[in-house]
């Protein structure tokens, strides 16, 4: 089979797939190559732990199946401990991958980068807005 | 899920029953070699004959001996391209395709343009058809061949053959059109359409893999790729594929005799199929011509979905289709074919061909369609992109 049994698996029913209330990171990347597309949501607490994760993808079956691994990898996880995720880790969760598939597992760790540095933001902001009201 | 049902006809299809009587015996009883001299030799000599002259029968060519056979569609295209062109070249060094057609013509063309050959690729408009003015505005004084598809492999899309071989004798250009596709499924004379060459393949009207044919018009010169022996009037070296050739002349007169019954089956379950597929899911479109079309190939784009994903999830139904996106191939690419067409790649992401045989009853089609129903709500619940929004 083209796939190994894990991906068919989690592809079937992938366990995070869907949107988030309340995220407070949102992370998005398209490929350029391949038009894929994935977003991921994450809910992180006052402490830097990711309490949640969710993911939507528009792309193949190696795609959404590394969102949903990544998803699986950050949770429980503080933000340096999910930025140290690479794509080798979500390989070997997966298992064996295609050879023209690798870039999937690529995009789901840049979307970790993409999340973590929209929470970082809106942090931003939203200590912009606190020091502009008390002022 | 034991309920398999093929939806990829144009990809391959089953050798029917009739051509496959026609092939047993050349394996192990009429086994001899064509070129001997002996019984044996004899013997499967007129089989290879008899398939020569049914395909002469088939496409209404003026002599059998205008029958080569090959190994395929792929070798008959290329040796039609490559042949013509090297046999030619001292006339000319221009060559004239669509940017449409499939990789074993394109790919030949770009082996012709590293020899120094020059290749124009014509535009397709929105519905994948050739504009007869482009080519009139590319035909030069050194374009010595056209190579023009019939019936588009991805869309279905039939081009204005006719028309096309008529502006190319009136240049006194060579025209060339790779009929894989076509046969069975669009009349082909090629007295009357003015064809100088034709490509076609077994596998694809329910003939074996591994052969096919190519006519060329008595008169026109084609040099050979292969070197060896002097089978095929020293134009194709290498012992007959007796039974696949005796299978490849009796499909081809299968799906030439019974085209019309075939195309008035398939435009009943195409039909049917749209009909059904409207009022289940929202938001797709039919890509490729609104009827100068095949009845067999359907080429759908479904918003918001990725190809290769809605593919995994009917073929977990015992559906099998294949995408019109090339993103199982190495270039991960949307599909030339749709590039060509100016479809954008978000939507040409989401394609799917369907590719019916006449095997297909009603029943099967509302189980397809329930299926694609359930898959494409499954996958837009988890896509970013919302479908009506494209």
């Amino acid at each position: 089979m083209y796939y190994n049994r894990f991906i068919m698996e989690r592809f079937k029913d992938p366990v995070n797939a869907g949107g988030m209330h309340g995220a407070n990171a949102v992370g998005e990347v398209v490929k350029d190559h391949c038009n894929d597309m994935t977003r991921l949501y994450l809910k992180i607490n006052d402490n830097n732990i990711i309490e949640s994760a969710r993911f939507k993808t528009f792309g193949c079956c190696a795609s959404i199946v590394s969102a949903d691994v990544t998803c699986d990898l950050v949770k429980g996880k503080t933000i340096d401990e999910a930025l140290q995720i690479t794509n080798e880790d979500v390989v070997r969760v997966m298992g064996e991958l295609p050879a023209n598939k690798e870039y999937c597992s690529v995009m789901a760790e840049e979307t970790i980068r993409s999340a973590i540095e929209d929470y970082y933001k809106r942090r931003e902001k939203e200590a912009k807005k606190k020091k502009s009201t008390i002022d | 899920m034991d309920r398999k049902i093929y939806l990829d006809n144009a990809s391959t299809t089953y050798v029917s029953q009739e051509v496959l009587n026609e092939m047993l015996p050349c394996f192990n009883v009429l086994y001899g070699n064509a070129g001997s001299i002996h019984s044996f030799g004899r013997t499967a000599m007129g089989i290879v004959d008899k398939a020569r002259d049914r395909i002469k029968e088939g496409i209404n060519a003026q002599k059998s001996t205008e029958i080569y056979f090959t190994s395929g569609g792929t070798e008959a295209d290329n040796l039609a391209i490559l042949g013509v062109a090297r046999a030619y070249s001292d006339k000319g060094k221009h060559i004239i395709t669509s940017q449409i057609e499939h990789h074993a013509v394109l790919n030949a063309c770009k082996q012709l343009e590293k020899e120094g050959f020059e290749v124009t690729y014509l535009p397709v408009d929105c519905s994948g058809l050739v504009s007869l003015p482009d080519l009139l505005h590319s035909i030069r004084k050194d374009t010595t061949l056209i190579s023009i598809m019939s019936l588009n492999n991805e869309v279905g899309t039939i081009q204005n053959i006719k028309s096309i071989a008529k502006i190319a004798h009136d240049y006194g250009v060579i025209f060339h059109t790779d009929a894989v596709q076509a046969i069975g499924q669009v009349k082909i004379d090629v007295q009357d359409m003015e064809i100088d060459l034709l490509s076609m393949s077994a596998h694809k009207i329910h003939g074996p893999k591994g052969v096919g044919a190519l006519y060329v018009k008595s008169g026109i010169k084609f040099d050979t790729l292969t070197y060896g022996g002097n089978q095929e009037r020293e134009k194709r070296a290498g012992t007959e594929n007796v039974p696949g050739i005796a299978g490849l002349g009796k499909a081809v007169e299968i799906a030439t005799k019974n085209y019309s019954i075939t195309n008035r089956k398939l435009k009943i379950i195409r039909d049917y199929f749209i009909e059904k597929l409207a009022e289940k899911v929202e938001y797709f479109q039919v890509n490729g011509h609104p009827y100068q079309k095949s009845n067999a190939i359907i080429n759908i784009s479904f918003y918001g979905v990725e190809g290769e994903a809605l593919l995994m999830l009917l073929d977990l139904a015992g559906i099998c289709v294949s995408t019109g996106s090339a993103c199982t191939s190495k270039s991960l690419l949307p599909s030339h074919v749709l590039r060509a067409m100016n479809i954008p790649d978000d939507i040409a992401q989401g394609s799917i061909r369907f590719s019916f045989g006449t095997n297909i009853s009603k029943a099967d089609v509302d189980y397809v369609v329930d299926e694609i129903a359930k898959a494409v709500a499954k996958l837009r619940a988890i896509s970013p992109i919302q479908a009506g929004r494209i």
